[in-house]
């Protein structure tokens, strides 16, 4: 597997959800995705992104354009150094949350995406990376 | 202050959503339109959402929201123009708007208001 690109998308307050939405759609059409999957993995990155906002007090979007055996994908990291999560099964549940949405950013979007790693902690911060195929 | 605006048709009233909104944006657009429904004895919201390439959980919670406070506000709501591979998604995340009118497109979508209405 070759990186053909990457970056960082700053996510730090609320409008930087909207621009990281707009990124991920350049960056899916330029990977080659279809239409449908770009839809999927940029309502997945708004997903994680607005958590990233809310929960983790701000953060980064990590993307990188990759190669593999005459596919391309593209992968997205959300990290941030909030309280991280202390039940990943409970916040992976739907309907879930500990805030005021409706609990289905982190299940929805992993069934938005063919590759989903959570790795989180309390006091560590969150990291979520997805990912999506041609 | 930005703000999608909120057109007027006879007691129906119409939002075109055309940019991608930030989450105060959509709260702002609730808030407005509750406010323009008292204002205009209106009965019916049509919101067309043709120009949106996504719909992700805060945007489908504020189009329940919103069709929920018409509907005790006596008005009903129509949603339009939803892209099909934004109904796809929605359905994956989860979100099957219970309880929200679609149509396909604006005229279709004003023939069901006008028929809302005319059953009330």
């Amino acid at each position: 597997m070759s990186v053909r690109n990457q970056g960082i998308v700053p996510i730090r307050v609320e409008q930087d959800v909207v621009l990281a939405r707009q990124a991920v759609r350049k960056l899916a059409q330029e990977c080659g995705l279809r239409l449908v999957d770009q839809t999927k993995l940029i309502t997945a990155a708004s997903e994680l992104a607005r958590n990233a906002v809310i929960y983790g007090g701000g953060g980064d979007m990590d993307w990188q354009i990759l190669d593999e055996e005459g596919r391309s994908g593209l992968r997205l990291t959300f990290r941030d150094e909030g309280p991280g999560i202390g039940d990943i099964r409970q916040a992976m549940t739907d309907g879930w949350s500990s805030g005021t949405g409706l609990g289905l950013g982190l299940s929805g979007a992993k069934r938005l995406v063919s590759e989903f790693e959570l790795d989180s902690a309390p006091g560590k911060g969150t990291r979520v990376s997805i990912a999506r195929w041609t | 202050m930005e703000r999608i605006p909120i057109l007027r048709m006879g007691e129906f009233l119409l939002v075109t959503i055309q940019v991608d909104m930030h989450d105060q944006l959509a709260l702002t657009l609730q808030e407005d339109l509750g406010e323009r429904i008292s204002a205009t004895s209106a009965r019916g919201v049509l919101i067309d959402i043709s120009a949106l390439d996504i719909v992700d959980s805060f945007t489908g919670r504020m189009i329940g929201t919103i069709s929920a406070q018409s509907r005790i506000m006596d008005a009903h709501t129509v949603l339009v123009g939803m892209q099909p591979e934004v109904a796809i998604t929605l359905v994956e995340l989860g979100l099957t708007l219970p309880g929200v009118s679609t149509a396909l497109d604006v005229e279709r979508g004003m023939k069901l208001l006008s028929a809302r209405v005319a059953n009330a």
